[in-house]
Order: C-alpha cells, then sequence, then structure tokens
C-alpha cells in the first residue's frame, strides 16, 4: 500500500477533482486514502494515524466538558461567561431548532471560551477558529450515538478539507482574514457532518464549497488585537451554518461553482481584502469607538 | 511546495488563546532554551511590535517563560506559570517595544548565568516559528528538524570537519547555513539532520580547536 502511494505522489490530493477522482479509481472513501498517505509520510502505521486523530478528539471533548461549566473570564476580563447565559437561556426558553441546536451552540461557545481562558483546545484549524469542528462533531455523535471509529472518520474527513484548501491559501487571518480561518473550519464541519449522515464523497466536497461560498469576504477585525470579539460568537454562529451547509448538499444540492474554483474566489478575496482587514485590528469593529474603549481599558494606554 | 500534513490542522493540540501568539510563544522559549543549553540564572525577554502590543493579553508572556522552563504547548498549568515554584527559581524580566524592522511576531531572549546569550526567533504563523538569531548571528532553526548549532572561529576546513563527523554517524544533513562575522573571525553553522546525533559524535565536535558554541537542539513536537 505504501508503496502504491510512492507510485501515485503525483496523485496528490491538493484538489477537491482530485480527490473524488482518485476516490472513485481505487473505490475508496476519502479518509481512507488521507489516513493511507498520512501513515507513508511520517512512516508509521494507519492504526497510529488513528490513534493520533483520537488524541485530537478526546482533547476536544474535554474542552467541552470543561468549557460546559465553567464561567470565568478571560485573561482582558472581556469574555468567558456567554456559554454559561446561554445554557440558562435554554433552560428557561429551549431553542427553536431543538436540542441539537443547544448542544452545537452551548459546545462551540464552551470551547472558545475555554480557549481565551488559557485552557487547552485543539488548533483545528487554528486556535481562534477551534470551536466549530467540535461543537458540530461532537454535538451530532452524541445524538446519533455516532461510534469513535466513525467519530475519527469524520475528523479526518474534515482535516482534509483544510488541507486542500490549505494548498492555495494559508489559514491565517493575517493573510485571507476570517474566511480562512473559521470559513474553513465551517467548511470542515459541513464535509465530517454529511460523512456522519452517510453523505458521498461528492456531496461531502459540495457541503464544503456551499460553506465556503457563503463566508466569502470574512474579514479579521477582532478588538484590541485579541481573540475574543467577534471571534467567540463568530464559532458559534459558523458551527451552525455548517450544518446549513450539509443539509443542502445532503439533499443533492450542487455548488454551481465547482468546489476548487470556489478556493480560487476565497484565496482571491483574501489577496484583495484591505491588510487592515487582516487580524491587525485597524479597521472595521476593532476601531469602533467602543472597541477603542475596551482597548483603552484592557492595556490601560 | 511542501506537502501538508492533516496533522497541520486538526492539531496541535494547545493551551489558548492564540497559536501564533501563545503557542508560538512556548515553542520559541523551548527552542531557544534548548540553545542556552542550561538553566539561566536570568532572562530578559524583549517583546516587539504585535508581540508587545497584544502580547499580554494573548498570554505570550506567560508562554515564553513556559517554553523557556521547558513545559510544553499543552500544559494547562501555564496559565498561573508566574505562581508557580518552577518560575520562581529563576529572575525574568519583560520589556515591550516597538521596531518596525522586526517582525511582527518578534522577540529577543537574554540569557545570563554561566555565560550570557542573545537568542532572536520570530512566531511566523499557525504555530510556526524560526530563531533567527543566535549571539547576532544569522541561524535558521524551526525546531521541525533536530539541529546542530555551532559557533566557531572561521578557518578553512572547519564545514568539512564537522560534516566529515556527522557523516560517521551515517546522519543526512537536510540543510546547512552558515554565517560570519568577518574573515577569520567568528562564524556560526546551523546543520538541520534528518535524524538525531549521538552524544559521543557531539563530543566530538565540541574537541574540534576553536569551537565556542556546540548545541544539539532536539526537534520540537508537532
Ligand atoms: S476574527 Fe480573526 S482572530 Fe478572530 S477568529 Fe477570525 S481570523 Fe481568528
Amino acid at each position: 500500500m505504501w508503496e502504491n502511494w510512492k507510485v501515485n505522489m503525483k496523485n496528490e490530493i491538493n484538489t477537491f477533482s482530485d480527490l473524488l477522482l482518485i476516490c472513485g479509481q481505487k473505490n475508496k472513501r476519502a479518509y481512507e486514502l488521507v489516513q493511507e498517505k498520512e501513515a507513508f509520510l511520517l512512516d508509521t502505521s494507519i492504526d497510529e494515524i488513528r490513534l493520533k486523530v483520537k488524541k485530537s478528539l478526546d482533547a476536544m471533548k474535554n474542552a467541552i466538558k470543561i468549557g460546559l461549566k465553567s464561567d470565568e473570564k478571560s485573561i482582558s476580563k472581556q469574555c468567558g461567561d456567554d456559554c454559561k447565559k446561554l445554557q440558562e437561556g435554554f433552560k428557561a426558553h429551549p431553542a427553536l431548532f431543538g436540542d441539537l441546536f443547544e448542544k452545537i451552540t452551548t459546545y462551540a461557545l464552551a470551547t472558545i471560551e475555554e480557549n481565551l481562558r488559557m485552557g487547552k483546545i485543539v488548533a483545528c484549524p487554528t486556535a481562534g477558529s477551534c470551536a466549530i469542528v467540535p461543537a458540530v462533531l461532537i454535538a451530532i455523535s452524541e445524538k446519533f450515538n455516532i461510534s469513535e471509529d466513525e467519530q475519527i472518520n469524520a475528523l479526518i474527513t474534515a482535516g482534509l478539507i483544510g488541507s486542500i484548501v490549505q494548498t492555495k491559501v494559508s489559514l491565517a487571518g493575517a493573510v485571507a482574514g476570517c474566511q480562512a480561518e473559521c470559513g474553513v473550519a465551517s467548511a470542515m464541519s459541513a464535509g465530517a457532518l454529511v460523512q456522519i449522515l452517510g453523505g458521498k464523497e461528492k456531496q461531502i466536497v459540495h457541503s464544503a464549497a456551499l460553506a465556503l461560498k457563503n463566508i466569502l469576504g470574512l474579514t479579521c477585525d477582532p478588538v484590541a488585537g485579541l481573540v475574543e470579539i467577534p471571534c467567540v460568537k463568530r464559532n458559534a454562529f459558523l458551527a451552525v451554518h455548517a450544518v446549513t451547509a450539509a443539509e443542502l448538499a445532503l439533499a443533492g444540492i450542487e455548488s454551481k461553482i465547482p468546489p476548487d474554483e470556489v478556493i480560487d474566489a476565497l484565496t482571491q478575496t483574501g489577496q484583495l481584502m484591505s491588510p487592515l482587514l487582516k487580524e491587525c485590528s485597524q479597521a472595521g469593529l476593532a476601531k469602533t469607538k467602543t472597541a477603542l474603549k475596551i482597548e483603552q481599558k484592557i492595556f490601560n494606554r | 511546495m511542501k506537502q501538508s500534513s492533516l496533522f497541520d490542522i486538526i492539531s496541535p493540540i494547545m493551551v489558548g488563546p492564540s497559536s501564533s501568539h501563545t503557542a508560538g510563544a512556548v515553542r520559541l522559549g523551548i527552542l531557544a532554551s534548548n540553545i542556552y543549553g542550561a538553566t539561566p540564572k536570568k532572562v530578559t525577554f524583549k517583546l516587539y511590535n504585535s508581540y508587545a502590543q497584544t502580547g499580554k493579553g494573548h498570554g505570550t508572556d506567560k508562554g515564553l517563560l513556559a517554553g523557556v522552563l521547558g513545559f510544553s504547548v499543552e500544559d494547562v498549568r501555564i496559565k498561573n506559570i508566574f505562581d508557580l515554584p518552577e518560575a520562581k527559581e529563576i529572575q525574568y524580566k519583560f520589556e515591550f517595544l516597538e521596531d518596525f524592522n522586526r517582525h511582527p511576531n518578534a522577540v529577543d531572549f537574554i540569557f545570563e548565568g554561566t555565560q550570557k546569550m542573545i537568542v532572536s526567533g520570530n512566531s511566523i504563523g499557525a504555530g510556526n516559528v524560526e530563531i533567527t538569531k543566535i549571539n547576532g548571528f544569522s541561524v535558521k532553526l524551526s525546531g521541525e528538524y533536530n539541529s546542530l548549532v555551532v559557533i566557531y572561529k572561521d578557518k578553512p576546513g572547519m564545514i568539512s570537519k564537522i560534516s566529515g563527523l556527522i557523516q560517521t554517524e551515517g546522519v543526512n544533513i537536510a540543510t546547512l547555513v552558515c554565517d560570519r562575522t568577518a574573515k577569520g573571525e567568528d562564524a556560526s553553522m546551523c546543520i538541520c539532520l534528518d535524524a538525531a546525533l549521538n552524544y559521543s559524535v557531539i563530543e566530538k565536535i565540541k574537541k574540534i580547536d576553536d569551537m565556542y558554541v556546540v548545541r544539539h537542539v532536539g526537534k520540537l513536537e508537532s
């Protein structure tokens, strides 16, 4: 099998169309190809690779568990108690979209708030967007009793989507805005969700494209330069956003613009985005009157 | 293009809140203190630009100190590092500076103890880091490889002596960066290796005449 990969190094999975082609040719699922490739690259076994993925999965679950119970504020004291508020809110008024919606949004806030109080999280793909994939993946898995093996498969699929985007654009707010962080995390989550719900590779790829198309142009303008405002709530929003993309794709709806071209559009949008809106907090939300006041309060400037 | 790995996307497991400002800071601290090679008595951290401006809110100061003390990026004690006994064993201070000739996330470590050493580095995104200077010499070290850092007196034959000793081990050299102050003065070499070097070879390299600093810097956990 490793030999196969050597022969096929030309067939690297760098695009969504490569992926669909190779899956078709080899009659394999995306996650199977990825775990074989990783085992080859890291010179280890598939079991070892899956164990490493499980470590990330377990760390995600842990962050949710701890985060749900905490309302400790972040270093800046600006954030940290939204998860608690949301849980109390749902007790008073159950979510319109039901318990799954409650799980996804509270898990997202639990994780991202753990992140900003210096708790242990998994950068997925980044720390600022760390809550989207776990919220979707773990909420669904709990709701439908998904086996750990399938959760690992789904997390591998999510990672594959991120790495395909990354071959064209660096997943950093400073390079391409938040579309490349929370946006990509949302696309990753959509793909994972489609896989868990029984969708095929083509639907996985289209769910990612649909999610990405809808967040093109999302800027990165964090208040006071901290991964807090708007990042915390954005993680909850984009977790839910992933569900919409997955539902559409599962119904057979496709992105009219092919998925690889959507990545091209994201890359170009990132290049054209003003540098002032790429993580340096020189415009947008970060330069509002209130943001400046908050900044002054935090740093005593 | 370097192949992107699954684990670039679904890891590292780290303490938040920022891969560049927290995890990157820890990793820089680990590399810098491995280069220093001993427990320092005192460390001065000079943080530049974005590291200086938003560092405190991201725990960059805590991360840097934690790294120097050998903590891993996922150690939840980092949050309270200033109160830990480990942190009370050494003296440290932070300076916050602006210098737009430097990288947005740049830091200098000034180590004092048995010897003085200045190590400079940058956090270049997604938790990746680079050490750029040691005592003013240009180096290139990312923690991706096991590396050998050598500072020595510039004279003919030094590169072949060192690489010859590495070759006796059968270890492949991935990259090699050399720098010097002037002909016949001090020079530095930073060698990235495909495997770790044996202790005995490192000792042999140390015994070559006119070696000032020889450090084997281990690969960072990913
Ligand atoms: S707004 Fe910027 S800092 Fe916040 S999550 Fe998005 S990319 Fe990261």
